[in-house]
């Protein structure tokens, strides 16, 4: 915010942004209170009522499984994903920086479409249309060659300073897409393409707070150099629930590492592998043992053909427990490789680490009540 | 002739939950019927075996030359509990590119 208030105001823009995360009316404050450290006039705006735990019952099923929330313990946060309803009376406010809770992505850039072309909230195709505007720029780096460049068949230059995309967009909700004169990265129908159906569970139903777009009619046209123009997308009615991300005490997981080079080097990360099984299987409901450098991503090799022998490999020992104490035992049962362990293991290293996991409900739209304060610095 | 999908198409892999989304793209146009032909979601199904509990969906895109996959039951429980190292499944684009099809 130090680096981004200066600009905000000397350029006369504004910052939408779902970084509070679980407070962010003390992110407001923080903001309200750079903003002053730096003679900066802004009015900044804190929308919540994202957080939803008190409304949850026990009983409710839980999206994945069915299963009641009651079977998950502890709960430690649930968090409605908002949408453009949540922001739009902080743009009407004057809000110069605006910092929400949970937001879905895309609504963060339909927020302001809405806001500045005056569309209707059951006008379902241009909400589409600008959620398609939303979806493919919220990941930034993605739609500029990110999470896409693979040397000598999809080239991306000047990675280190990739630039991020922003969009021009008409009254319609179509889009010209590109990043600045300079900056790294290219814009292409293929780095597009490859945004656009990101995370799309169902193309004709992308489900979002605001409505259900339809992404299967969209075009993507390249428009000179480092330019895609979008277009095409439709819109349905939005659902009459929410999703709800629920946080749970998912327990601890123990990691231990350790790495074998040269001829028969598989052989001895398996043996290695199977002493550790051998030594914690019993204490753990579920261990995973992967040979790094073979079949850690994807539990074997992919590929058909001739079998890969790396020059070396890494073992890597993963366990859940309950309790810190015994989650430890994965990092240590695999550091006493060194000494009691197969030939030539090296570079152990092991860690601990506390799991939150999440599942997700829905919740009627009318138990959810979002709020906006404004501060002024 | 077989080819590796890796010299036909680019592929992206997103996440949800324990639902893995692959994106198939095919470079050229004209390579997308014979993609859409051979890529079943049966053959994704038997490719991934092992990796892919649960159902294998596929929505056709012609107009963008790609092919969207949707496969449950793919993340080892899912992004946040996995104890696999690639939890998001970021990784499986590329095991997608390593199956092989006929292309006559």
């Amino acid at each position: 915010m130090a680096g981004l208030l200066p600009l905000i105001k000397a350029n006369g823009v504004r910052l939408i942004t779902n970084m509070g995360a679980a407070n962010p009316l003390a992110a407001a404050r923080k903001t309200a209170e750079i903003a002053r450290r730096a003679d900066l006039r802004l009015r900044v705006a804190a929308v919540t009522g994202d957080d939803v735990l008190e409304a949850l019952e026990p009983d409710h099923p839980t999206m994945e499984t069915g299963a009641p929330l009651r079977s998950f313990g502890e709960l430690v946060s649930a968090n409605a994903y908002l949408g453009i309803e949540a922001l739009l009376p902080a743009l009407e406010g004057g809000a110069d920086v605006i910092i929400s809770g949970r937001v879905a992505d895309p609504s963060l850039f339909l927020a302001p479409l809405v806001h500045r072309f005056g569309w209707s909230l059951d006008d379902h195709d241009r909400l589409g249309r600008g959620t398609m505007v939303g979806h493919l720029l919220e990941c930034a780096g993605q739609l500029t060659g990110g999470y896409f460049a693979d040397p000598g068949c999809k080239d991306v230059p000047g990675m280190a300073s990739l630039g991020f995309p922003f969009a021009d967009v008409d009254g319609e909700g179509n889009a010209r897409i590109s990043k600045l004169p300079g900056t790294g990265g290219v814009i292409t129908r293929r780095t597009a393409t490859e945004q656009l159906l990101y995370e799309v569970t169902n193309p004709s139903a992308y489900v979002t707070p605001d409505v259900v777009a339809d992404f299967s009619g969209v075009t993507l046209r390249e428009d000179g150099e480092n330019a895609v123009v979008a277009s095409g997308a439709r819109g349905k009615p939005r659902p009459g629930t929410l999703k709800v991300s629920v946080g749970y005490h998912a327990g601890y997981v123990g990691e231990g590492e350790i790495g074998y080079a040269g001829e028969n080097c598989v052989a001895r990360g398996k043996l290695a592998g199977e002493i550790v099984r051998e030594r914690l299987g019993n204490q753990f409901r579920e261990l995973r043992i992967d040979l790094v450098g073979l079949s850690a991503l994807h539990s074997r090799p992919m590929s058909n053909g001739k079998a890969h022998e790396p020059y070396e490999v890494r073992l890597r020992v993963a366990g859940r427990a309950p309790d810190e104490e015994t989650a430890r035992r994965v990092g240590e049962e695999v550091e006493a490789l060194y000494t009691n362990g197969p030939a030539g293991g090296g570079g152990a290293r092991k860690q601990v680490h506390e799991q939150i996991g999440i599942v997700s409900c829905l919740i009627p739209r009318e138990r959810v009540t979002p709020r906006v304060e404004f501060l002024e610095a | 002739m077989r080819r590796k999908l890796y010299h036909l198409a680019h592929s992206r892999a997103g996440d949800k939950g324990d639902t893995t989304i692959l994106t198939l793209i095919a470079y050229r146009p004209e390579d997308y019927p014979v993609l859409a032909k051979r890529v079943t979601p049966e053959a994704v199904r038997r490719h991934f075996a092992g990796i892919m509990h649960g159902d294998v969906h596929r929505f056709e895109l012609p107009g963008l030359n790609a092919l969207q996959f949707v496969g449950e039951c793919a993340l080892g429980g899912g992004v946040t509990v996995s104890l696999g190292l690639d939890a998001h499944g970021k990784s499986l684009s590329s095991a997608l590119l390593e199956m092989e099809i006929e292309t006559e």
